[in-house]
């Protein structure tokens, strides 16, 4: 019943590795775009224009009330309809990096009104600029207790990219749906992708955490 | 909307106060904090305030260099700060023109409010290369001249976290200084700070007054500092000036019962 085949296991996990290499790069990407498009949003909902505010904050809600999958479908399915055609990886990057930047701007938002006030005051009395302000004094601070929510999200958005199978992109779960159906075996193929994906994230989220304990003692915060 | 005719365009002549608070109301939504207010501190005066806790007092510190007011008119060094002028009239100052306009005020807060993640000198260099445009070279020997003077030189390169309360704000007054103010706020500097430590912050606070021409605006619950240096006291009800006058006049002959009332309960206190 219990059947594991070495022999296969060997034989397919160097196409595993090259699609988690697909993975990892379509994380990375979609990680970058989610840090600074969250940024910018969780920025744009502290200005003192109430339409942007408002607008930015229906946004933020719309994409954390509706499921990934539904939003990657809907870039890659519907934008050709508005003359926007996008291969299914910029889609799948454009799709989980909007996901994931309303995710971190509720992280950067706690971490900015994390920062205590005087410190805005403070920034005042030198009549610093309001971008001095945010980028000198405030998103400094800010960043430390936001790096325990950024590094989960991380991890949640390497996850995530099986999702990205959905339309074809050629990262670790779509190639392991290949495999399986070339061949009729999905044991190996499944459970090598479970292993791979343990063995990445379980370093990773060590790793955060000693980032963040490094970053606050370069600030000098501890 | 208010009529702002009645107020000048600038202050000048000889006679001009380096602040004036001139018929100032300060409102938190329904809550009137300041009415009416009016106050002239003269260049080089040292003017403390004291009063009980929610009499007004600290908002006037706040409203020269945080908050905005409701009515009337707030001018330093001759100009408005509070309003701008656009085709002769006296308009609400918009957000740059305010920066611009409160650069020559410094400020001290009873949290020291370092900035954490700065050493002490990048404290102090942070305006001046930020907001002057000086180099940082130079904005490095006028930080090291200033940790100096307050006594923190050998702690320039510590973070906050590693300084004392008292240490902190003398690396907080030397901050505010490096930007050359003409007005210094001290807001409940001491009240933070542990019994012992008192004395050194005091100190230099002190040695400002005695060496530099410094316009000075002071909150404080330390009465005897109070008496020590300051050249007006005013004792804040209410909203508003009860009585002031010299510190000898208000603490030694206090005329208003109000006054006599808070003088006795702070001395009972200790």
């Amino acid at each position: 019943m219990f059947d594991w085949d070495w022999a296969f296991t060997l034989e397919i996990l160097p196409r595993l590795l090259e699609a988690t290499l697909n993975t990892l790069i379509a994380a990375g990407a979609g990680y970058v775009i989610a840090v600074f498009l969250g940024l910018a949003f969780a920025l744009a909902q502290r200005t003192p224009f109430r339409a942007l505010t408002l607008g930015v904050r229906e946004a933020v809600e719309f994409i954390r009330s509706t499921p990934l999958v539904l939003q990657i479908f809907f870039v890659f399915f519907v934008g050709p309809q508005f003359g926007v055609t996008l291969s299914p990886w910029t889609a799948g990057m454009i799709a989980i990096g909007l996901h994931y930047s309303a995710y971190l701007s509720e992280v950067y938002r706690g971490g900015i009104e994390s920062v205590p006030k005087g410190q805005w005051e403070a920034a005042a009395a030198l009549s610093l600029s309001t971008r001095d302000t945010y980028f000198r004094i405030i998103i400094p601070q800010a960043l430390p207790p936001s790096l325990a929510g950024m590094g989960n999200y991380l991890v949640g958005i390497f996850k995530d990219t099986p999702m990205l199978s959905v339309i074809g992109v050629a990262e670790l779960m779509h190639t392991a749906n290949a495999i399986g159906s070339e061949n009729y075996r999905y044991l190996e193929p499944y459970t090598m992708v479970g292993i791979i994906f343990l063995c990445i994230s379980l370093p990773a989220a060590a790793m955060v955490r000693s980032f963040e304990a490094w970053v606050r003692r370069k600030l000098g915060l501890s | 909307m208010e009529d702002l005719s009645r107020f000048p365009l600038r202050l000048e002549g000889p006679d001009a106060p380096m602040v004036r608070f001139d018929h100032v109301t300060k409102r938190y939504g329904d809550l009137v904090v300041l009415e009416d207010f009016c106050l002239d501190v003269a260049e080089g005066e040292m003017v403390t305030v004291i009063g009980p806790s929610g009499s007004g007092k600290t908002t006037v510190l706040r409203i020269l260099m945080l908050e905005r007011i409701q009515e009337g008119v707030i001018y330093v060094d001759g100009a408005p700060i509070s309003h701008m002028e656009k085709k002769g009239r006296l308009v609400p100052a918009s957000e740059r023109y305010l920066r611009r306009a409160r650069e020559p005020i410094g400020m001290c807060f009873q949290h020291f409010n370092l900035f954490p993640h700065m050493t002490a000198i990048q404290n102090c260099m942070e305006g001046p290369v930020q907001v002057l445009g000086l180099s940082r070279q130079d904005a490095r020997e006028r930080a090291e001249e200033l940790l100096e003077m307050v006594g923190m030189i050998e702690k320039k390169d510590e973070h906050p976290s590693r300084l004392s309360g008292g240490q902190q704000q003398r690396v907080a007054i030397a901050r505010a200084l490096a930007m050359r103010p003409k007005v210094m706020l001290f807001d409940e500097v001491t009240s933070a700070l542990d019994p012992e430590v008192i004395g050194e912050v005091t100190e230099v606070i002190r040695k400002l007054v005695h060496e530099h021409r410094l316009t000075m605006l002071m909150v404080t619950h330390q009465m005897g500092f109070a008496a020590d240096i300051s050249d007006r006291v005013c004792f804040f009800y209410g909203g508003r000036i009860e009585e002031q006058g010299t510190p000898e006049e208000l603490f030694g002959n206090p005329q208003k019962e109000r006054t006599q009332q808070f003088l006795s309960a702070v001395k009972s206190a200790g």
